[in-house]
């Protein structure tokens, strides 16, 4: 917690790094000011778009201590507003899963190549940034621990599973190797309860170290202070509990 | 998205974003998270042309009830206008596209 004569700066900006396949990509990146050593986080967008939310949300973790870098994974998809290009990426079914791990390993090997960040680096995100999450934390190697939110279709039907999206991330859980948080809403629909619970049993079956938070009277997207569904009291708690969760596997 | 159920037709058409007109050629149809209408997911209809870029996108977002009016509203035109015999259409090969930067 910041006390009031405690010294504070930071440095936000967009970069260049490397994503998937050695493409050169941007990102959005904020660290506090010193020398460090600072645990890193790599913050992934939600899929309406690489937005202003998202760039709170990585100034946020640089404000509580983290070096932070959002990397854009619409970044080949074309330029213009976030939406109309968030719009386009919607109409193509996502992001492909492969070239989006390849963009977060590659957002994870440009915080650790950064001389005040220490050894440690954890993953946020969001809607299918938060499916994308834990399917980083199963599928690449180099990551700390996980913070997902209201993942949704981490749980997939063989009918919803798509060229993008050829495998159910629930099915890589034996591989997660890093401990995990999740927060969901009980009204959300994608993911619905019953998922998370299908979620949850396949970690307690693998015996991974985890922790979900279900709260009432949220849906999807209850941190979206821009959106109708944000939820005020959820929304500190979650966030709460997020940073106990990253205090405790990152420092 | 959340539920990555989208839909794209080649379309031949006419769409305005701001001041200008430009061809459309595609429509993108999905229903997934919206970003206006303050529902989790609508019916949203992007009418765009790929070859201009992610800008050239005239977007509407539909509640399921709207969009089923809205179908149900474009076929009875069209019969209308089919009974009556003043059905036209472009050629296969429209007009090309007018650059929406030019005024």
């Amino acid at each position: 917690m910041y006390q009031t004569d405690q010294y504070e700066g930071m440095i936000a900006e967009t970069v260049s790094m490397k994503g998937h396949n050695g493409d050169a990509i941007n990102a959005y990146v904020a660290r506090p000011l010193g020398s460090g050593p600072f645990p890193g986080m790599v913050v992934i967008h939600h899929a309406p778009g690489w937005d202003e939310w998202y760039r709170e949300c990585t100034r946020r973790f640089a404000h509580h201590g983290y070096v932070s870098i959002s990397p854009n994974l619409y970044f080949r998809d074309g330029h213009g507003t976030p939406e109309d290009v968030g719009a386009k990426v919607r109409a193509a079914g996502g992001a492909p899963d492969a070239r989006v791990l390849g963009d977060l390993d590659g957002a994870n090997a440009w915080l650790r190549s950064l001389p005040y960040v220490s050894r440690k680096v954890g993953i946020f995100g969001t809607c299918s940034g938060g499916r994308q999450a834990f399917l980083a934390g199963c599928r690449l190697k180099g990551l700390d621990a996980v913070i997902e939110c209201w993942g949704g279709r981490v749980v997939q039907s063989k009918e919803e599973l798509t060229p993008n999206q050829p495998v159910a991330p629930i099915e890589y859980t034996k591989d997660l190797s890093c401990p995990i948080i999740g927060l969901f809403g009980n009204e959300d629909k994608s993911p619905t309860p019953e998922q998370v619970n299908a979620h949850e049993a396949e970690l307690k079956k693998h015996a991974k170290q985890y922790e979900f938070h279900r709260y009432d009277g949220a849906g999807h997207g209850f941190f979206y202070y821009d959106r109708g569904a944000y939820r005020q009291e959820q929304a500190v708690d979650g966030w709460k509990k997020v940073f106990a969760f990253t205090e405790r596997t990152l420092r | 998205m959340c539920t990555m159920i989208a839909h794209q037709v080649k379309i031949q058409g006419r769409g305005k974003s701001g001041p200008e007109w430009f061809e459309v050629q595609e429509a993108n149809v999905s229903y997934d998270h919206p970003y206006d209408l303050p529902l989790e997911h609508a019916l949203n209809i992007d009418f765009v042309n790929e070859a201009l870029g992610p800008g050239a996108r005239v977007a509407v977002e539909l509640s399921v009830d709207a969009a089923r009016q809205l179908v149900k509203t474009i076929e009875a035109v069209l019969a209308q206008a089919d009974q009556r015999g003043v059905l036209e259409d472009l050629p296969v090969a429209a007009a090309p596209a007018r650059d929406p930067s030019r005024a």
